[in-house]
């Protein structure tokens, strides 16, 4: 059972780090148009070289 | 450079590329927004960004496919007025939104608030229920006293801050001695967690912190469709700029001097410029030109204007500058008189209660007698307070409306969003309910169920050479029946005849002459016609009797689809218009509607609305006009087109971007729908609610029973919801 020393704060640790994640997504407004981003991806315009 | 244009200042060549110009204050760049209700692909969003960027003006231009918007960075002097052209010939309608109302919805602070919290609950149930599986899978003794004591040291921290949104509604209704739905989830929540601390503490079996995270989730999840929903409908209504001036024109000693309309005071004298809206109600003192009064009253054929008229604001000037003498200003104009009418009417709808609100009305009251009852029960039976805790803490998580939470939020979002893609906008939260109760549907005409522009309906009856001359004086004017008549005629493939000294005789008409024949196109009075009933322009050639040239107010997109989808679903059609009889009884010809009723004032159609009420009928009522927020405010649900004046969005429920008509009537078909949905969610929350309720009061429920009723439940009615998309 030793393990769980281990396991235990790993998988916190794991939940956390999602957590940060979704937070950093949160502020820095990438929720703020999901269909047009959805759609954006679609489309060829800036294939060749990245929007200035 | 002005650096390279005087070398010979420069000492050393270095110096050459040092900026000579003096810093100029740099004007700052303006935001522009634009509501673009017509967008649906990627290839929209490339064109619209494309035509956008293409503008000398634009420096930055990005849609949002969610919100339908455009946000543009531009040159200081660029105007929207500019862009939204640019856009219709690209093929899209586009209307300008204030971005100063847009700030505030762009920095959303409570919508990320909910969304954090929402993200903190999410992620710590699932560290918790990864530990709860470990203890149902068989974890005794040491082990499962550390995985209680992990999870509530998880628990408890998360619960403080992800539940505040209902520990705050919770109290701030029992301040006031009442009870709400968020009563019983807050006592749900606290008695889980002391309970499950208390059985932690003595080793016990079972604890719920599980439980109670989840409940925390599902319920937020619940709150947050709730405001998103609600967020985007509220803001988008409110940033559609108000079509009522801010600014008017004051002469003061014979100087015109642009000032704020609400600095205007009785007697002052204002320019209104052909084009310009009334600021104020007054007395025109110069000046000869047309009006339109079809916001105020719904009459679609302009009114002559010279001194002596007394006009109201909200009226069009058409042809000639007027100076107007004000009367009355601000909030004792005809406008805000009407918009205390909607005041009236409006606090009757506010009696509406939803489908939510009676569903806990009942459902409080129950769990907590439910909840009491069974601790008083196993307390007498067993003597034992810890087992009569549990217990009653197990019918209250257990009972606790996961589903009730997300039932209804799911079903509006689903039914919002796709009504939203249809090009409408639902801005009251019990809109959907009220839409779906509807039997019978009342118009306003002018606006409305017609665009307001007029349209040349006797083209073929004129010999070639008349439209040659007509055209040609039509051209040199912007009267709107001047316009409908050049449009029909260029369309015919006529080209105007020459003609010399045209000229534009302000509230009558144009006139010309033509091989020494004068000729004159504009009011029968001036011109030598007969007035009648129909909208007409008279054109006289020399000594000719002259000619009637007859217009008719062209139809909306999508009227007579939307009259038709009405009729099929056996909903009553009635037509009110502010018009004349002709007019309307033409119209409601046109349309197969029976059930019409013209020259109504402002009055009549809210007194009309307010009678079919009386008789029991549910009105829905589609109107723009000044003359029908007072009938919008007093159906049981109401539409206005996005062209609406100000008044008239505020006091409906619901916002039709488009232009097109023929969503009106699928709307109420979704809205029939989603209550269906609505009610089905509830009948699936009480099944599952009959068969664990008495598991959880015959002391039989566990964590895993009650973690598996909680989810089941919450996920099935979200999937019955997603079924409406």
């Amino acid at each position: 059972m030793e393990v769980l020393a281990y396991l235990i704060p790993i998988s916190l640790l794991l939940g956390g780090v999602g957590l940060v994640a979704f937070i950093y997504t949160v502020r820095s407004n990438q929720y703020e148009d999901p269909e047009g981003d959805a759609r954006r991806i679609l489309s060829d315009q800036w294939d060749d070289r990245p929007k200035p | 450079m002005t650096a390279q244009a005087t070398p010979a200042r420069a000492a050393c060549p270095g110096c050459i590329a040092a900026p000579a110009e003096p810093a100029r204050p740099v004007p700052e760049d303006v935001q522009i927004a634009l509501a673009l209700p017509g967008i649906h692909c990627s290839a929209c969003i490339a064109t619209v960004e494309r035509a956008l960027n293409a503008h000398p003006g634009v420096e930055d231009a990005r849609v949002n496919l969610t919100l339908k918007r455009a946000m543009i960075k531009a040159a200081p002097d660029t105007r929207a007025t500019d862009l939204i052209p640019v856009l219709e010939r690209a093929g899209f309608e586009a209307h300008e939104l204030d971005p100063g109302a847009l700030s505030a919805t762009q920095t959303d602070k409570a919508g990320r608030d909910l969304l954090m919290r929402l993200a903190v609950a999410g992620f710590a149930s699932m560290n918790v229920m990864l530990l709860s599986v470990s203890v149902w899978s068989g974890a005794t003794d040491a082990t499962r006293d550390m995985f209680h004591w992990i999870s509530a040291a998880i628990a408890l921290p998360a619960i403080a801050f992800s539940a505040q949104p209902f520990f705050a509604n919770a109290w701030s209704a029992l301040r006031v001695r009442r009870l709400n739905m968020d009563v019983p989830i807050v006592l749900a929540i606290l008695l889980a967690l002391i309970t499950s601390l208390w059985e932690t503490a003595l080793s016990g079996e079972h604890a719920y912190f599980d439980a109670a995270l989840t409940l925390t989730f599902f319920l937020l999840a619940g709150r947050y469709l709730d405001y998103r929903t609600r967020a985007a409908a509220r803001s988008a209504a409110e940033e559609l700029t108000a079509l009522e001036v801010p600014r008017a024109i004051r002469l003061t000693d014979g100087a015109e001097e642009e000032v704020a309309v609400a600095s205007l005071s009785v007697g002052d004298l204002i320019l209104v410029r052909p084009g310009g809206r009334m600021p104020v109600d007054g007395e025109i003192i110069s000046g000869q030109s047309e009006l339109d009064r079809s916001l105020l009253t719904g009459e679609t054929l302009p009114v002559f204007a010279e001194a002596g008229l007394s006009v109201s604001a909200g009226e069009v000037n058409l042809t000639g500058p007027l100076t107007v003498r004000a009367t009355a200003v601000g909030e004792d104009t005809s406008l805000h008189r009407m918009a205390d009418l909607v005041a009236i009417a409006e606090s009757g709808r506010s009696r509406y209660t939803s489908l939510a609100d009676k569903a806990a009305k009942l459902y409080a009251p129950g769990v907590h007698i439910l909840s009491a009852l069974s601790f008083l029960g196993w307390y007498i039976y067993s003597g034992d307070i810890r087992t009569a805790l549990n217990i009653a803490a197990a019918v209250l998580i257990i009972t606790c409306p996961c589903a009730l939470g997300l039932a209804v939020p799911a079903v509006t979002t689903a039914a919002s969003g796709r009504l939203f893609r249809n090009g409408m906008l639902i801005k009251h939260a019990t809109a959907l309910e009220r839409l779906a109760e509807v039997d019978t549907v009342v118009f306003d005409k002018t606006g409305t169920l017609t665009s307001g522009t007029p349209e040349l309906t006797d083209l073929g009856d004129h010999s070639r050479s008349d439209l040659e001359i007509a055209l040609a004086l039509a051209e040199a004017s912007s009267h709107p029946l001047s316009l409908a008549l050049s449009m029909a005629v260029r369309e015919a493939g006529i080209k105007p005849a020459a003609l010399r000294d045209i000229v534009e005789v302000p509230g009558y008409g144009t006139e010309g002459f033509y091989r020494d024949q004068r000729v004159r196109l504009g009011r029968a009075v001036w011109v030598g016609g007969e007035d009648g009933e129909q909208t007409a322009a008279w054109l006289a050639i020399g000594s000719r009797p002259p000619l009637r040239f007859t217009f008719t107010d062209s139809l909306r997109a999508g009227a007579a689809e939307a009259i038709a989808a009405f009729r099929a679903t056996g909903k009553e059609v009635i037509l009110i218009s502010g018009d004349t009889q002709g007019a309307v009884r033409a119209l409601a010809a046109k349309l197969g509607i029976e059930n019409w009723i013209a020259q109504a004032l402002p009055q009549d159609k809210a007194a009309k609305v307010q009678e079919l009420s009386d008789q029991g009928r549910h009105v829905l009522m589609v109107g723009d006009g000044l003359n029908d927020t007072a009938a919008l405010a007093a159906a049981h649900v109401s539409i206005s087109p996005a062209s609406a004046l100000d008044a008239a969005r505020v006091a409906s429920d619901i916002v039709l971007l488009g232009n097109d008509l023929s969503p009106i009537a699928e709307a109420c078909d979704t809205a029939v729908k989603a209550t269906r949905r609505i009610r089905e969610n509830f009948r699936i929350a009480t099944v599952y609610n009959v068969i664990a309720v008495p598991l959880a009061v015959a002391g039989l429920a566990t964590p895993l029973i009650a973690a598996l009723a909680m989810s089941t439940s919450s996920i099935t009615v979200s999937l019955n919801a997603l079924r409406l998309r």
